[in-house]
């Protein structure tokens, strides 16, 4: 690395005159710098405005997600700022894209309450994503070292413990989410939840924005709901479920709401990402001290994770959200209507389910990550997806996953029972297929089109949606391989 | 009704043949294959009886399935099902859950409803079967 007038000053009495340093000469990038075990490690793609070079930039980041301002301070000497002082310690540029450069940086763990989102996420991405030499900035991943992981609870139930709950193993668990999102009466609404867990769905689902509105107010629909999923228990002999949602102004409120949730015998609560991190942290001591799985949706996520150049990558969200303690957490379908190339969602359903993720770049993941014991998040995967897809979502998504069908259950032509049970013996046939040993990615179709011969439902499904696809190029995609097309086979 | 627990029950009973096919595929993943049974099928009953230990040491399918067909012999009015478990870490539970044999006549569930104020109900599912004693609810 050269050595030039912009390098790291040594000299104490230079270094605090008054006045205004590079963050290079503050001291904030450290190409020698090794990365400890305990350190968490940032990696930000950046976009400097012309004439900044890609390592101040990559300095500013480190100074202005920890200890820096914009000018020097003699306070600093009262410290031992060396050690509290974030580190640029590596940039690489973006493949194919100049201008661009990801930067690495490394946080002392001291830096950081223990168990806290909030805290966390103030420093990482506090005031450094408005800093004016940076044209952009996007948090691309991060390494939560183990000692820093152990502080927070992680998921309520996890994986393993719902599944035992729900009695349902060695498949993907289904549900649906209820349509029309707003407007139904409790009454109706209800309608629609028995229909679906009648069918043969082992979940259904409330909308991100049903909370408590004038046609229908939240104890009306909970006690609607829970009539609802009893009825279908005693008439299918499984296990069912519905997700309350109890995302409301107040966590007085929500308490209130999860509590009249759980006095029914509900199995599982819902809260939206909108609420913030702090109170989902709350819900989830509350979701762990109370035995209720606690379903997530991420409303409001693709404002900053969406867009290549700016914000959060929704890996680095789903690694946040399971340090929180949710259990489940919509991370993308591939082949649905919302946005998802297969490769970055391959990254972020790995951070919700593995016990250890070792780095892999093609997946979007910089860095190696251990879990230590924090327990797996359950991903779910909703919008607009459809039986015909079965062997695909099974393909890319794998059987840890809550499969959701909402239009494509409530939307069949036979009615919503028949829905269900199109989606139920689609999986089913699928499993069983996959379990025999046959290529399902290649035999997929012609497995549904055998099963739909004596299911006439998955007949009526398959032709309803047999065209139905979202082929479109992802926005957020992985930088270090081409993108593949999602729903080729 | 048809008690709809397992993750094969909404298709067709599985033939002998198909449930090898699942046998070998547990074996291939190294899950150790059970068979358990019972009489009482409430949702949350969670403790089966068990037709001996699950069998870790045994890796030959058809030897499996004579055990499969054993319990049947024995236990044919009651449901049956076989589980594969997991011992590896990050799972240490069930990987796989599927009936194998149904009573032939299954009456199903009873919802009692005891409603408080507020209208809020406490729901109880009980068997119509458990009404009898063990070993003489169906056939």
């Amino acid at each position: 690395m050269k050595k030039s007038a912009d390098s790291k000053i040594t000299d104490m009495k230079e270094r605090y005159r008054s006045g205004v340093l590079k963050y290079r000469q503050m001291g904030y990038w450290e190409p020698d710098y090794e990365p400890k075990d305990t350190d968490v490690l940032a990696v930000f793609r950046i976009t400097p405005q012309d004439g900044v070079d890609p390592e101040e930039a990559a300095a500013a980041v480190a100074g202005e997600s920890s200890t820096a301002t914009w000018t020097v301070v003699w306070t600093d000497r009262l410290t031992d700022s060396e050690y509290y002082r974030a580190r640029a310690y590596r940039i690489d540029p973006v493949p194919g894209t100049p201008g661009q450069w990801f930067a690495y940086i490394a946080y002392d763990l001291d830096l950081f309450e223990e168990g806290s989102i909030a805290n966390l996420t103030a420093s990482i991405i506090g005031n450094v994503f408005g800093f004016k030499p940076l044209k952009a900035l996007r948090l691309e991943d991060m390494r939560i070292p183990p000692h820093y992981l152990k502080t927070f609870q992680g998921p309520a139930t996890g994986i393993v413990a719902e599944r035992e709950r729900m009695n349902v193993y060695g498949r993907p668990l289904l549900g649906a989410t209820m349509k029309p999102k707003l407007g139904l009466s409790g009454r109706n609404y209800g309608r629609v939840v028995y229909e679906a867990l009648r069918g043969g769905l082992d979940f259904t689902k409330d909308d991100e924005n049903i909370n408590s509105q004038p046609f229908m107010h939240w104890r009306d629909r909970f006690l609607y709901c829970m009539e609802a999923v009893n009825k279908a228990m005693a008439e299918s002999g499984e296990v069912k479920g519905t997700y309350l949602n109890v995302t409301a102004a107040t966590m007085e409120d929500m308490y209130e709401r999860a509590e009249f949730a759980g006095e029914l015998g509900s199995v599982v609560v819902m809260i939206d990402l909108v609420i913030g991190y702090t109170a989902i942290q709350s819900m989830a001591k509350w979701a762990r001290r109370n035995d209720m799985i606690l379903h997530l949706h991420r409303a409001g996520h693709s404002t900053y994770t969406r867009q290549k150049n700016h914000g959060v990558a929704f890996r680095v969200i789903a690694k946040w959200m399971r340090m929180a303690g949710v259990d489940h957490i919509h991370a993308g379908t591939v082949v649905g209507k919302l946005e998802g190339d297969p490769n970055v969602v391959r990254g972020i359903y790995d951070t919700c389910r593995e016990t250890h993720v070792p780095k892999n770049l093609e997946h979007g993941i910089f860095f190696d990550q251990p879990w230590a014991s924090i327990k797996k998040l359950m991903p779910v995967a909703s919008g607009g997806i459809h039986a015909g897809q079965m062997h695909q979502l099974l393909c890319h998504l794998g059987e840890d996953v809550v499969l959701q069908f909402g239009g494509g259950t409530i939307g069949h032509p036979m009615g919503i029972q028949a829905g269900a049970i199109a989606n139920r013996v689609a999986l089913e046939t699928m499993i069983k297929a996959r379990n025999e040993g046959r290529d399902i990615w290649n035999e997929g179709p012609q497995i549904l089109a055998d099963a739909a011969r004596w299911c006439r439902p998955l007949g009526a499904a398959l032709d309803t949606w047999k065209d139905v696809t979202f082929d479109y190029t992802s926005t957020d995609s992985v930088d270090y391989v081409a993108t593949p097309t999602v729903a080729a086979g | 009704m048809h008690l709809t627990q397992g993750q094969f029950s909404f298709l067709p009973d599985l033939t002998d043949a198909e449930i090898k096919k699942q046998i070998e595929y547990a074996l291939a993943q190294d899950w150790a294959v059970a068979i358990e049974f019972t009489d009482d099928p409430h949702p949350r009953n969670t403790y089966w009886s068990m037709w001996g230990t699950p069998m870790f040491d045994l890796k030959d399918p058809a030897g499996i399935l004579m055990e499969v067909k054993a319990c049947r012999a024995a236990q044919g009015d009651k449901y049956v099902k076989v589980l594969a478990f997991d011992s590896h870490r990050g799972f240490e539970s069930l990987r796989m859950s599927f009936l194998v044999n149904r009573p032939k006549n299954e009456p199903g569930f009873e919802l009692l409803r005891s409603e408080g104020p507020g209208r809020k109900v406490q729901y109880a599912l009980r068997s119509y079967a458990t009404g009898k004693p063990a070993g003489s609810r169906y056939g």
